[in-house]
């Protein structure tokens, strides 16, 4: 992995471990990752964004079944890839895990989990983020 | 002397299941004989994406959704393991910068074989008591590797346990704890090897047996109390066998020993053999029960607990994380080609 890329990584723990992003002080849309200002608010926005966790639960809103791998994660081959839709607005892109591949269905309500994301060979670091599961239905 | 105990748990178990009668059939070994004299039907077996981290932050998430305690307030996280992920960097950094528990937090991983989780108890258990910190995060957890072929690789499995010890609303008492340790090289890894060595039958008397009943005849002598005094005792689970036959050399009967016994049917899971046997058991525990509590790790040594449940189990809001039975049941099966996959068995030592 390039030089450059531990740093980059450590830059966003707090987004990648802890799905912490921020909201518009002024129109309180709410963005993931995080904004430096609101797009839409511009100006106004500036030095009123407001550090938001948020709870990790959403739907899918697509899927796709990865069969060729990119470098890191060709061990997991066959594996969904989803956007989902936080329940506080946001959208992200992320591997579904702990579900068999006929079991993803859009729309179906996901939380989510803290796994290993990938590792730079046998001496890099290892880097861990989010991933998300379906929600059990007890 | 102030009280100490449990204020909340939480546990971890990877979904993926490997059939003892899978491996055995890959070696060419008879599947009854091994699923009957090792006492193992299936073991639990982590993904590519999950590592001593992610469980043990998995457990502790899941102990902090049971509490309402403020992350910030936790003082100290200590991680017990024998596979952590970094040899050099504590898996500890990691669990408590997920939960939200850093900066100002005593961190340091643990390694004692199978009982280094109940190390991290006594430590956090000390702190809290010296008032130190208000809680402290003990936790275990392994996802131990064995050498292809290896009689260690039918029950060698993933999993792992986090307890919040702390004065206040404490749902178990811990009453005493006391350990027995001897340099005794029943079992090994060395720097830098990727599978562990083991002393063959030399494992049985002279390590887990004589660690164990010399350590739990001492915790009972010094809490005064009779195996008949405990509804549950739970031992460390190297197999299925080892912990109903100290068991009973010791007194204690098997309907005490059933509900934290786990490794018939997840393996032993190392650091979190001892831990995820006790969550199990405070899943279902009533005020007033009494627990036994005996690790066992190679090396050798074990940490004996006498532990008594309190009222404030009542109240305690189990259902906001999965119960052990939970996680247990839900799993899905693999074949030993995919296990070897996904436990990098290919590459060389
Ligand atoms: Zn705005």
């Amino acid at each position: 992995m390039a030089d450059g890329a531990v740093p980059r990584f450590w830059r966003e723990i707090p987004q990648r471990y802890n799905l912490i992003g921020n909201q518009c002080g002024s129109c309180s849309k709410i963005y993931f990752p995080p904004r430096e200002s609101c797009p839409y608010c511009r100006r106004k926005s500036m030095g009123k964004m407001k550090v938001l966790k948020l709870k990790g639960q959403g739907e899918v809103l697509t899927y796709s079944i990865i069969y060729n791998a990119p470098e890191h994660f060709e061990r997991q081959t066959p594996y969904p890839i989803a956007i989902i839709k936080l329940d506080e607005g946001p959208k992200v892109t992320a591997q579904i895990v702990d579900c068999k591949l006929d079991d993803v269905k859009i729309g179906m309500r996901v939380q989510s989990t803290f796994r290993k994301i990938h590792e730079d060979g046998y001496i890099g670091a290892i880097y861990y983020g989010y991933k998300f599961k379906p929600i059990e239905v007890k | 002397m102030k009280d100490v105990g449990i204020v909340s748990y939480g546990a971890h178990i990877p979904r993926l299941r490997i059939k003892s009668s899978d491996i055995a059939n890959a070696w060419g070994k008879n599947p009854e004989t091994i699923t009957s004299s090792l006492g193992v039907i299936e073991k639990s077996v982590p993904s590519p994406d999950q590592d001593v981290a992610t469980i043990s932050v998995e457990a502790a998430r899941a102990a902090l959704a049971r509490c309402n305690i403020d992350p910030q307030d936790i003082g100290a996280v200590y991680v017990g393991s024998e596979s952590h992920p970094y040899a050099v960097k504590p898996t500890g950094t990691i669990v408590g910068e997920a939960i939200s528990a850093t900066p100002i937090l005593k961190v340091a991983d643990y390694e004692f074989a199978c009982k280094a989780g109940t190390a991290a108890i006594q430590t956090c258990m000390a702190l809290v008591k010296s008032e130190m910190v208000d809680y402290g995060i003990a936790i275990g957890a392994d996802t131990s590797q064995a050498a292809p072929g290896d009689a260690l690789e039918y029950a060698a499995s993933a999993g792992g346990a986090a307890f919040i010890i702390g004065r206040e609303k404490i749902i178990a008492n811990i009453n005493e704890t006391c350990s027995f340790t001897t340099d005794t090289p029943d079992f090994w890894r060395r720097e830098g090897r990727k599978y562990p060595a083991h002393g063959g039958r030399f494992t049985g008397a002279p390590a887990y047996f004589r660690h164990v009943i010399s350590n739990a005849q001492n915790l009972m002598g010094s809490a005064n109390s009779k195996p008949e005094d405990y509804n549950y005792a739970v031992f460390h689970q190297p197999n299925g066998k080892f912990p109903l036959r100290v068991a009973k050399m010791l007194g204690f009967t098997p309907d005490q020993v059933k509900q934290g016994l786990l490794c018939p049917i997840i393996g032993n899971t190392y650091s979190g053999s001892t831990m995820l046997g006790l969550a199990s058991v405070l899943d279902i525990a009533e005020p007033g029960n009494r627990i036994f509590v005996a690790s066992y790790g190679s090396g050798a040594g074990s940490d004996a607990f006498d532990i008594t449940v309190t009222e404030f189990i009542k109240e305690f809001p189990h259902e906001k994380a999965p119960l052990v039975s939970e996680l247990i049941e839900k799993k899905q099966y693999v074949d030993y080609s995919t296990y070897a996959k996904y436990r990098d068995l290919l590459y060389e030592d």
